[in-house]
């Protein structure tokens, strides 16, 4: 049986429709990777998942419980980590983790017995009893999970749960979900960054204006898009039409032009002697290499080839629009 | 972080039967959760004394004022002295004024995505609001005693029996938790906590000056003295002053009442279909 199932998902605000028809399911004690830029309706998933928001159509089921028709007790199944650290600054680690078990309706001993038992599996115990004012970003996420985590849920949703993390609390947050996930705790995980979601996930679903373009694991998505990737960069990008011509013999799928860095990537079958081969091709063309090389494809390259553009730079587009409609 | 291996304990594949970790229902649990909310606010009020202290020193600031700066040219007729006529519209205004921090409070909470927290947890979603009137409530009586305290020593004395003196505190307080829901509804209205403070503020500035309060309505000019009558802060002014006083409130007490429990019916309402709304987009 599924922890999560989630059949045709539609939802519009007003003009933009946010979901077109999203279907996901997640096997117990697996984590599911929803990929994809800021605006693809990641958060939307995880809304309508969490009983926050009611979809337009379609169905969900957490723990084979309707989470519309039934939201309370859905609710009583999941643990949601949201964007922002949802902790009550004004109290202590531990009184914010004691407030969450009561709500989860355990009894006080209960409640602070789980309360201090997560502040040690989460490395806070030295400031539990500091009021979270005083807490690193890094400390509070983790308190925020430690919080989604008191009423032992049978699903965890983390959104976008290093979003705003320096490097190296995004490499403890790491650390701490490969571990939850492998103490089997079922999660869905939304992000935009692709190494994540390849580090991270049993599957991957990725996800672009509302509508699921891609799933299967990190491997799979990969090889869809071709094994490995040769690279040219070249002096000037006015010569790469005339590299990607050249290059099409070699080539087993849709190469990837950046203009601004007058590079081009092509997926290759092979890359036994290519690089060689190709230098002396392109000087016998006249053309200027600056450099040529083989990489292993990323979910990057994956991203690109699905959607025809880069997750990055939707984001980028995301946050001028929201920024100019601020102002 | 611990080893691997302890953190088999933090999230067991539900072992029980899944309908073990069914939700509880009833309105028992829906005064448990609005109790466990209040809990949350009550818990943090000793860490930021300065709120306290501001929400005591207006109202001090307010009597030392009124009996001393205006003392002497304000007469009212009827009452042994000033202070056993103003006192009780201060008294009315500050546990007023005290119901603001429910909407700067909402709005604080909603602004840093708790409330979305809370809303994921299988508490009931409504006792959010009903915890943090409760214990917005629950400190105006704190500022009431120690307004009480001083009110006492510049000379105000309750001269009518106990028993008065509790009613009037009690319908005080029930107006003032009346207000602390029309605060609830501003503070999911606008969009951060400095917004609900100036939104909740603003419109009570007049409400309690165009009353009874201060002066008697009676020297006020002609059109607004209808105005001035018909507020239910000079209702509920009248009442609580007369109740002080040992006098009979007359019909006051009963509109006051009607006042304190329609406003309650009524923004109670709007406020947590507002905040079911909220919640949902």
């Amino acid at each position: 049986m599924f922890a999560v199932e989630a059949v045709g998902l539609t939802k519009r605000f007003g003009q933009i429709e946010a979901l077109r028809g999203v279907d996901l399911s997640i096997p117990r004690a697996r984590v599911l990777g929803l990929l994809g830029p800021n605006g693809a309706g990641k958060t939307t998933v995880v809304r309508i998942l969490t009983t926050l928001l009611k979809p337009d159509s379609g169905r969900a089921l957490v723990d084979g419980i309707d989470v519309a028709k039934e939201s309370r007790r859905a609710r009583g199944r999941i643990g949601l980590t949201g964007q922002y650290a949802a902790v009550d600054e004004r109290l202590t680690g531990f009184e914010n983790l004691e407030h969450v078990g009561r709500l989860f309706h355990l009894r006080g001993p209960m409640a602070r017995e789980r309360a201090h038992d997560l502040l040690g599996q989460f490395d806070l115990e030295d400031s539990g009893h500091r009021v979270v004012r005083g807490y690193s970003g890094g400390m509070r996420r983790r308190l925020d999970i430690a919080m989604s985590l008191i009423g032992r849920p049978s699903v965890l949703f983390l959104d976008e749960p290093t979003t705003g993390l320096d490097p190296r609390a995004r490499l403890s947050m790491w650390a701490l979900i490969e571990e939850l996930a492998r103490a089997g705790t079922t999660t869905l995980l939304t992000t935009q960054y692709l190494e994540e979601a390849d580090r991270l996930a049993d599957e991957i679903i990725v996800i672009d204006h509302g509508a699921v373009i891609a799933r299967g694991t990190a491997d799979e998505l990969k090889r869809r898009v071709g094994g490995e990737r040769l690279e040219v960069r070249m002096a000037d990008s006015s010569e790469l039409a005339r590299v990607v011509e050249l290059l099409a013999p070699l080539s087993c799928g849709d190469e990837v032009t950046d203009e601004a860095a007058a590079s081009v990537a092509v997926p290759v079958r092979t890359v036994d002697g290519i690089v060689p081969d190709v230098v002396r091709m392109l000087d016998a063309a006249g053309l200027h290499v600056v450099d040529v090389g083989v990489r292993r494809v990323t979910l990057d390259d994956v991203f690109l080839t699905l959607t025809g553009h880069a997750a990055e730079d939707e984001a980028e587009r995301e946050r001028d629009s929201a920024r100019s409609a601020a102002s | 972080m611990t080893a691997g291996t302890e953190r088999c304990t933090l999230v067991e594949p539900s072992a029980e039967a899944p309908d073990a970790r069914d939700v509880p229902t009833g309105a028992i649990w829906l005064l448990r959760d609005s109790w466990t909310e209040a809990r949350r606010h009550l818990r943090a009020v000793p860490r930021s004394p300065e709120l306290l202290v501001f929400a005591t020193i207006q109202p001090i600031m307010f009597v030392v004022l009124f009996v001393y700066v205006f003392g002497g040219s304000i007469t009212v007729a009827g009452y042994s002295s000033y202070e056993q006529y103003l006192l009780p519209g201060i008294f009315a205004q500050t546990v007023l004024f005290g119901s603001a921090y429910t909407g700067v409070g909402i709005a604080e909470d909603l602004s840093k995505g708790l409330v979305e927290r809370l809303r994921s947890l299988p508490m009931y979603s409504s006792a959010v609001l009903i915890g943090r009137t409760i214990s917005d409530v629950l400190r105006n009586v704190l500022t009431f005693v120690i307004m009480f305290v001083v009110a006492y020593i510049v000379g105000f004395r309750i001269e009518g029996t106990l028993f008065e003196a509790a009613l009037a505190t009690v319908l005080l307080f029930a107006f003032s938790y009346a207000f602390c829901w029309i605060q609830a509804l501003i503070g999911l209205s606008v969009k951060s906590a400095e917004a609900a403070n100036s939104a909740g503020f603003i419109w009570m500035f007049p409400l309690t000056f165009v009353s009874s309060a201060f002066v008697d309505t009676a020297n006020m000019p002609g059109w607004l003295q209808p105005i001035a009558d018909a507020n239910p802060f000079t209702v509920v002014t009248n009442a609580t002053r007369a109740l002080y006083n040992g006098r009979s409130p007359g019909s006051d007490f009963w509109i006051a009442a009607s006042w304190a429990v329609g406003i309650t019916a009524v923004f109670a309402f709007l406020a947590v279909r507002r905040f079911m709304r909220a919640a949902r987009h």
